[in-house]
């Protein structure tokens, strides 16, 4: 099945003008293909996620309209210009989170930020307005003359998302950009990317991992599997595309290999996961049904039930319907990382 | 031009700011300077040389005066009496003395029948510098003992007359020129080559691709950068090297500016070849490997501590396209011979050359994507 057809429209409405456009776009390394025959296109003013697990394509996609890779076949307009054709248009019009907290620790934080103005050609009178305004967006202002090593992650995170808006640019895009960092601030720094988005008017197209944050965040998300494009729409309409409406999550006493045959008996049970001994998600159109069902059926066989819980579909419920797996079953991939300096801040 | 000049900014703040970078490009040199230059360049002395007597007549005591005239001044050794030859030998081989002298039976009757006297002179020449320092001083007492007490009022014997024309030369002066060469090379490694690869596993340059710098915009910052650290270090080294080693006449302006000439273009000389080694490198771990290999096939083969006219073919081919052959001759020319101008404008030309073909090498090979 396409992306295109597993495309879930929303609005009967004529689409918004486009800030990125993704045309039936290919990224080979040798034999292997990183990226296939992906489609998308992103409106202004949207925030748009990539969603899948590591090793998934992500960020070949996001590396390639960003100019960083070359692409294969197929097309990527961004901001009205072609990646391959005009990449320096492309690069004056988007600002870049990379995965990696690349800021310079030994500079200070006007420094970092001062460099990159100068990297993007901002004139000598508008820097200075500018360093300002961006570090008042990201709350740093009073940080403004510390040594970057000095701050803690997530406000280096909002350095680095200082940095990439430096210049103004129309689109903003962020590969993974609270991985690492702690609850509260990822919770801090998606709190400061809505605020982005209506203050500055960027589009913004973000990768990540974490359901929460794509559903938090996003206004559409693209699941991407194995350089597929799996499905497409606004959360919303990725979970009502789930059959079943709720997941009930079922823990027994004593594991028995005939429990799932059990479960995907009861009326209106769409589809049972075992995940650990004993433990299982069963996805239904009636949780509280199912619920009292599922106590009976213990209760008849003479099995104890350690713990039953009733959620509604989330994007991991979509993520396994569509890819058959579940996201946090993805391994992590081995990838070198250089260690922290010393005296920096975790 | 302006995207340059940040790359250097960027790089000359970190530099700056990272001490132990610049503590540790200056401190290598300068105790390699002073351990080194000391440790080669001093004289051997209180070695011990044992005597066995076996004539014990007026020649033998006229020897041992001698060896106590030795022991007395310049101190090269001192004697130890034995009177058995296995055993002088066999202290010999074991390291207890350093070397044995026999005077043999009648020597003081051969010497007065004028009928060609030995001495035996037993050396540990598993030790070259010892060995070779013992031989020589007993080489001029035998000279000494053999020369006429009367000399010839018409001297028939060819001499030799040995005009030096710099002042001595010590091991300290003769080893900084490869100090400062060494700090230049080391500044680049760590500067050039291993922070550079560490910003490109740390994602640093990433950041750098994605803003409209060009790919020359950024090659040349990145040398500029690292040609300037390498100056600075070599200015450095310069200066503090020549009040360790007192060599003075570094603060001559001339000679200043002859140097700080040789200093620059070494260092475009030497980040240009650290950059074409690096340029396609991703991995941390290879400029860390390569750091002790590049320093013994660039330095050694120099003639930085032994002339190059002593090697073999091969070695003496490395030594013609090697920077580090260039920046020191250079260095001696100016700082050991005060040789003008003249004396390196070859070095100066090679060091240029070889800078620019480098960088014009290096620059289609990096890649302006990942």
């Amino acid at each position: 099945m396409t992306a295109a057809s597993r495309s879930i429209a929303s609005s009967p409405d004529a689409p918004p003008p486009a800030a990125i456009a993704v045309e039936h776009i290919w990224k080979r390394y040798g034999t292997f293909e990183a990226v296939k025959d992906v489609n998308f296109s992103v409106a202004e003013g949207e925030i748009f996620g990539l969603l899948g697990p590591n090793g998934a394509g992500k960020s070949t996609l996001i590396r390639m309209m960003t100019t960083l890779i070359p692409v294969t076949a197929g097309k990527a307009v961004v901001a009205g210009h072609d990646v391959s054709k005009d990449p320096d248009d492309v690069r004056r019009a988007i600002g870049v989170i990379p995965q990696a907290m690349t800021s310079d620790q030994d500079l200070t934080v006007e420094e970092n930020l001062s460099i990159y103005a100068k990297l993007y050609g901002v004139p000598r009178a508008e820097r200075e307005r500018n360093i300002a305004e961006v570090l008042e967006a990201v709350d740093l202002a009073k940080w403004r003359s510390a040594q970057t090593k000095t701050l803690s992650g997530g406000m280096r995170r909002r350095l680095e998302i200082a940095r990439g808006l430096v210049h103004n640019p129309r689109i903003f895009f962020l590969d993974e950009p609270t991985t690492g960092l702690d609850p509260v601030s990822r919770i801090a720094v998606w709190e400061m990317l809505n605020k982005l988005k209506t203050t500055r008017n960027l589009t913004m197209l973000i990768t990540t991992h974490y359901m929460e944050e794509a559903d938090k965040l996003c206004d559409r998300i693209a699941i991407v599997d194995h350089g597929t494009l799996v499905a497409l729409g606004t959360p919303v309409e990725l979970k009502n595309s789930v059959a079943g409406a709720n997941v009930v999550e079922v823990h027994f006493d004593r594991d028995d290999p005939a429990w799932r045959e059990r479960l995907e008996a009861i009326d209106g049970v769409t589809s049972v996961q075992p995940e650990s001994s004993g433990f299982y998600r069963v996805i239904t159109q009636s949780g509280s049904r199912t619920t009292m069902q599922i106590v009976e059926l213990a209760a008849s066989l003479g099995e104890t039930l350690t713990s039953l819980s009733v959620q509604n579909t989330t994007l991991d419920d979509v993520f396994i319907h569509y890819t058959g797996r579940q996201l946090r079953d993805e391994q992590v991939k081995a990838v070198f990382t250089m260690p922290p300096r010393p005296g920096a801040q975790p | 031009m302006n995207r340059m000049f940040a790359i250097i900014e960027r790089e000359m703040r970190k530099f700056f700011r990272s001490p132990t970078l610049m503590i540790m490009s200056l401190m290598l040199p300068i105790l390699q300077l002073i351990i080194i230059g000391n440790a080669f360049g001093g004289k051997i002395v209180d070695t011990r040389v044992a005597v066995v007597d076996y004539d014990h007549g007026p020649q033998a005591v006229k020897l041992r005066e001698a060896f106590d005239a030795v022991a007395a001044n310049i101190k090269t050794f001192s004697t130890v009496d034995y009177n058995n030859e296995v055993q002088a030998r066999e202290d010999v081989r074991t390291g207890r003395i350093d070397a044995a002298i026999i005077i043999p039976k009648q020597y003081s009757r051969r010497v007065y029948a004028q009928d060609a006297p030995k001495l035996g002179f037993v050396v540990d020449n598993s030790d070259l510098f010892t060995s070779s320092a013992l031989e020589a001083e007993m080489q001029s007492l035998v000279d000494a003992l053999n020369a006429p007490q009367i000399p010839n009022r018409l001297q028939k014997s060819i001499a030799l007359e040995v005009v030096e024309l710099y002042p001595y030369v010590n091991y300290l002066k003769y080893l900084l020129p490869m100090t400062v060469a060494l700090a230049m090379y080391i500044s680049v490694m760590i500067g050039g080559g291993m922070l550079y690869i560490d910003d490109k596993a740390r994602g640093v340059h990433e950041g750098y691709l994605v803003t409209p710098i060009t790919k020359l915009e950024l090659v040349f910052g990145l040398n500029v950068a690292g040609a300037i650290k390498a100056t600075l270090s070599g200015i450095s080294i310069g200066v503090i090297g020549s009040l360790v080693a007192g060599l003075g006449v570094v603060f001559h302006p001339i000679i200043m500016l002859q140097m700080l000439s040789l200093i620059i273009a070494g260092s475009i000389a030497f980040n240009g070849m650290m950059f074409l080694l690096m340029v396609r490198v991703d991995d941390p771990l290879v400029p860390r490997a390569m750091f002790g290999v590049l320093n013994v096939l660039l330095l050694y083969p120099s003639g930085a501590m032994y002339p190059t006219v002593s090697f073999p073919r091969w070695m003496q081919w490395m030594s013609v396209i090697d920077p580090f052959t260039y920046t020191i001759h250079g260095f001696k020319s100016v700082l050991l011979k005060d040789g003008g101008w003249v004396s390196i404008q070859s070095d100066l030309l090679f060091l240029m050359i070889f800078g620019i073909a480098t960088l014009l090498v290096a620059t289609p090979l990096f890649k302006r994507t990942l």
